[in-house]
């Protein structure tokens, strides 16, 4: 059932009845393993910081900091072998995070220039495009 | 079918040694990790803010009963400062708390027949937090007051000379983290601790309710708590995120307040909607219609919950794209939430339904909810919300669904379950007439606020045209009538404690398991592992003469009668 | 049709995938183990529940961090040209360091619990003490490299545009203790260059090839601001004298320069509390592992106090591409 994915493969794999609760055992190598992944990936990055590609400067240091992160939460935090509603549940918060940072993100963009110049966002070349005797605009019609 | 068979009946004779005759002491109380014990200290708390929230709302509506100055003394400053406490207090001390860390902490474990919640210090912990929360927000007032309104806008929350800005931030902030462990508790208890046998589609609907608003409680409030940090920061050293004049943004700031505070609102709302499907479902005698319906509306109110921020924001500045999306959203919240309607109208249907105070609480939600609903669709409705928006039709929508259907949910769940907490029974005919007088005072009260808003009455004003008085005059009687119900109902509660007939077991008839341990529970809640069937299931339950309440007679229930599981499972 | 009372003891079966509790293990179990509370059934039971219920916690520090997250998006998005100036302010290498540190620091903390599970209380106490070092190496690292940005009034909101001791005329003077960091120019195109790399003149981003915000907010400006955009003689020594300015050391840094120091305080600073918090977990940790209280059976504290400094450490990899990293 599911409770050989909880249970260690080391000790309580062999000896089921000595350790009723054990989560995962992780090997001393495999932590060793991605801990030196890490801090090369980190050396990496940082070396990619010196170098202009443009638009990819930020794609790659997003995605190695995305691939360490992945290598903590599956080794060091033990989420490969943990209950999947664990993992579940941290997913969904990074999903709402990037809901929100997209949502944001799409709504600033639109407004963020009426907020300069005293601009009112659209109103008076509304008024004037759309609305036969609509007052003419008194303030500089917005223009992007 | 996975049940235990016990050959003993269930032990539901009230006995001397229950949770409040235990240990005794004030430590006893202050240091407990009994959950039934941490849910009445919830409710005194939460009954007491209440109090004091209501004192400002009285005075608020009493200030406004004519234009200008009413009360001696009471400026534009200081009825600033009042109506911003009355809805800081009612929100994150009052509504918030109220049913899942009050009535919810009582109820859950018991009705998943666990002895406890999950983690019984983190929920001690969780009151202390709330503690510590109300005696910032409180204390506010002795260091300059705030008058931001509880939605703490910037710029204005950031530049108000009035003093008590950050300790009431402060006070929410922690209020949020009370918050936060009291649903991370009910998540772990609702997934780890429910009895063999219930499954999830077997849990009681209130369950279902708590359930979906600890996630929101945990998904949701840390952005509340991080934008309150943002702004305490903002106010005392100007970093400039939200100071348009630093080329920060304003509108960033709603929508992370209402990122937190529009699933506040399902928080405020959720618990009580699933007080109802028990109130319901017990007092009408009747079997839940549309169980799995309820359930799943609840998830899906939760989970909608989280996309319709916005529709707070129409006329912020916020894109013409966005307004639109947050609309067209906002109206789909509908559905699950008239899918529970229908399934509590069709529960009523030929149901053996009982007029006491629990069942007319109900009815009153049934009512409240409908047209605080209904009228929520005017305001998600872009067009009509850009004429409406910061009205007193905004004031009575949220009242009738906050007041109206969380409060009045909550109140109607404080009566079922009182003869569960106290052991008392109160006078039922006094809960009727106080839930009759809340009721009438209520619509008096906000059902004419919905035409002071249409006309173009603007909300939180200390001044008005002439025109408009009469509205108020009705609308501050209405809240004297509503009052009055309430100091009848906390009259006869109170009573009950001391004369109050000693209740039985099962007063009402209920199936799911806190009816079946004694009235008040004892320490551990269940000697012996209860039996767990559905919840919904009243044919086994009859009235028992001598226990003055209902007991579960064994020969009708299809658990212990083999014969009846047979014949019913066609 | 199951009955639980058929199956006898072990809570691996019992325990179905909804994890919910099995009721029929009583007493026994309690006393065998000590620390087992009594609502539940098994040490298993216990340690499962408070996994669930850190990945919970977990989820609100994400939310909770996330919100600052989405404020940087949204400046960053506003401001690019801000962003990636300022950014050169940032030293590359401590930040660098501090990485790894916090990384061989959850490294310790993942032995740690290792060890743990596996009864061996000395290598326990020493990964506990290594970790708390770790987070001791990161703060000091931190303290170093807010005193530099302080010490060039490099700081948040208006007195960012204030000199420290009001000395205007000495700190328009005043070199940069730390100049902005050197780049390595890399054309595609051309594969030597990469091979011998050129460095840089000193800033690396040429302030004049930025775009420049070319509006102020003037509509909502304060008197002595607009009276500034203006041309208007202003009082300087007004401390809401905030904008258009230039910073007092570096005039090239374009304007809402001060909305990135903002950020990074914000965001480096909270993270620092969580380091700060993160120590006093492991100092409570090392203190009941001296004291002996962990075994193979029972570790939950150390494994959901690892999590809790393994959350702190992921944050961090991402605040580092986010601030340090911008080309």
């Amino acid at each position: 059932m599911s409770h050989t994915a909880t249970t260690s493969h080391e000790t309580g794999g062999k000896n089921p009845g000595a350790h009723p609760i054990v989560g995962h055992l992780v090997p001393t190598w495999l932590l060793v393993f991605v801990g030196t992944a890490l801090l090369m990936l980190t050396a990496i990055t940082v070396a990619v910081r010196y170098i202009d590609i443009g638009e990819f400067n930020i794609v790659v240091a997003l995605g190695v900091a995305l691939v360490k992160a992945i290598l903590v939460c599956l080794f060091f935090m033990h989420l490969r072998w943990d209950r999947s509603f664990n993992t579940l549940v941290f997913i969904v918060s990074v999903v709402l995070v990037l809901l929100m940072m997209a949502f944001l993100i799409m709504d600033t963009r639109q407004y963020y220039d009426s907020q300069f110049d005293g601009n009112a966002p659209n109103v008076e070349s509304t008024l004037q495009a759309n609305a036969p005797g609509a007052p003419v605009a008194r303030f500089k019609p917005y223009s992007p | 079918m996975t049940t235990i068979n016990i050959s003993q009946p269930l032990d539901t004779a009230a006995r001397p040694d229950n949770y409040i005759t235990h240990t005794r002491g004030f430590m006893s109380w202050a240091l407990t990790l009994d959950h039934k014990r941490i849910g009445v200290m919830y409710l005194v708390s939460v009954l007491s803010s209440f109090f004091v929230g209501g004192v400002f709302a009285m005075l608020v509506r009493t200030e406004l009963l004519t234009p200008g100055q009413t009360i001696p003394g009471v400026t534009a400053d200081v009825y600033n400062h009042f109506f911003t406490l009355h809805g800081a207090i009612m929100v994150f001390l009052v509504i918030i708390p109220s049913i899942p860390a009050a009535l919810g902490n009582f109820v859950m474990p018991i009705m998943l027949g666990a002895k406890d919640v999950a983690f019984p210090r983190l929920n001690l912990f969780s009151y202390y937090l709330w503690i510590f929360g109300a005696l910032f927000t409180v204390s506010s007032l002795l260091l300059g007051g705030f008058d931001t309104g509880w939605t703490f806008y910037t710029p204005y929350s950031t530049t108000t000379p009035a003093g008590g800005v950050i300790p009431a931030l402060t006070g929410v902030f922690i209020l949020g983290f009370s918050s936060i462990f009291t649903g991370l508790n009910f998540i772990v208890t609702v997934h780890k601790l429910r009895p063999p046998g219930m499954t999830w589609f077997r849990m009681p609907l209130f369950l279902w309710a708590i359930y979906a608003t600890a996630i929101i409680q945990v998904l949701a409030t840390p952005v509340l708590g991080i934008t309150l940090l943002l702004l305490i920061v903002e106010r005392a050293f100007n970093i400039g995120i939200f100071d348009p004049s630093m080329g920060g943004d304003p509108v960033l700031f709603q929508h992370f307040f209402w990122f937190y505070s529009h699933p506040a609102v399902y928080i405020m709302i959720l618990p009580a909607m699933g007080i109802i499907s028990e109130l319901i479902s017990v007092h009408a005698h009747r079997h839940i219609f549309g169980y799995r319906f309820i359930a799943l509306s609840s998830i899906a109110i939760a989970i909608f919950s989280f996309l319709v921020w916005g529709h707070h924001m129409f006329i912020s500045g916020q894109s013409p794209l966005l307004n639109t999306l947050f609309s067209l959203i906002s109206f789909s919240v509908a559905i699950p939430s008239a899918v529970k309607v229908f399934n509590w109208m069709s529960t009523l249907y030929k149901g053996n339904i009982v007029l006491n105070t629990p069942m007319l609480y109900a009815l009153a939600f049934l009512v409240l909810f409908t047209i605080g609903g209904l009228t929520g669709i005017h305001l998600a409705t872009l067009n009509t919300d850009v004429h409406l928006h910061d009205t007193y039709f905004v004031v009575a929508h949220f009242h009738y669904v906050m007041m109206g259907s969380a409060l009045i949910g909550m109140i109607g769940g404080l009566h079922h379950w009182w003869p569960k907490i106290t052991g008392r029974m109160y006078n039922e005919n006094l809960g009727r007439i106080g839930c009759i007088i809340v009721f009438i005072g209520f619509n008096v009260t906000f059902f004419t606020q919905f035409f002071l808003g249409s006309q173009g009455m603007p909300r939180r004003y200390y001044d008005y045209q002439p025109e408009y008085q009469i509205y108020h005059v009705i609308s501050t009687i209405g809240s004297y009538i509503m009052a009055s119900g309430f100091f009848l109902t906390a009259y006869y509660l109170l009573a009950s404690l001391f004369g109050g007939a000693r209740a039985p077991a099962n007063p009402w008839g209920g199936r799911s398991l806190e009816w079946q341990c004694a009235s008040p529970p004892p320490f551990d809640n269940f000697a012996t592992q209860p039996r767990v069937g559905d919840c919904y299931d009243f044919s086994a339950i009859r009235w028992d003469d001598k226990e003055q309440g209902y007991v579960v007679d064994p020969a009708l229930d299809p658990t212990t009668n083999p014969r009846l599981a047979a014949k019913n499972s066609h | 049709m199951t009955t639980l009372q058929s199956q006898p003891n072990h809570a691996a079966d019992a325990h179905g995938t909804d994890g919910a509790h099995d009721g029929a293990h009583g007493s026994a179990e309690h006393a065998k183990y000590p620390f087992l509370q009594h609502h539940f059934d098994t040490p298993y039971h216990q340690f499962d529940s408070a996994k669930l219920g850190m990945w919970l916690f977990l989820a609100t520090e994400v939310l909770f961090f996330g919100g600052l997250f989405v404020a940087y998006a949204v400046l960053r998005n506003r401001f690019p040209e801000v962003f990636s100036y300022s950014s050169h302010y940032l030293d590359t290498i401590m930040g660098g360091i501090n990485t790894c540190v916090l990384i061989l620091s959850s490294l310790t903390m993942a032995l740690a619990v290792r060890f743990a599970q596996t009864n061996r209380r000395t290598g326990l106490i020493i990964c506990l003490i290594l970790t708390f070092m770790g987070a001791v190496g990161f703060m000091v690292i931190k303290y170093f490299e807010y005193s530099h940005k302080i010490h060039d009034n490099l700081v948040w909101g208006t007195t960012f545009y204030v000199p420290p001791h009001d000395a205007i005329g000495e700190a328009e003077t005043k070199e940069l203790s730390v100049a902005p960091t050197t780049s390595i120019t890399l054309n595609p195109v051309n594969p030597a260059v990469f091979a011998v790399p050129t460095l840089a003149p000193i800033p690396a981003v040429d302030a004049s090839a930025i775009k420049q915000a070319s509006r102020a907010p003037v509509g909502l400006a304060t008197p002595t601001q607009m009276a500034h955009a203006e041309g208007l003689p202003t009082g300087e020594h007004d401390p809401s004298f905030a904008h258009p300015a230039t910073h007092l050391v570096d005039k090239k840094m374009p304007a809402n320069s001060h909305l990135f120091f903002a950020i990074y305080y914000a965001m480096t600073g909270l993270h620092g509390v969580h380091v700060l918090a993160g120590m006093v977990v492991i100092g409570w940790l090392l203190k009941r592992a001296i004291r002996g209280d962990f075994s193979s059976d029972y570790f939950t504290p150390v494994d959901v106090g690892g999590l809790y400094w393994h959350i702190v450490d992921l944050i961090w990899i991402f605040l580092f591409p986010l601030f340090y990293l911008i080309h």
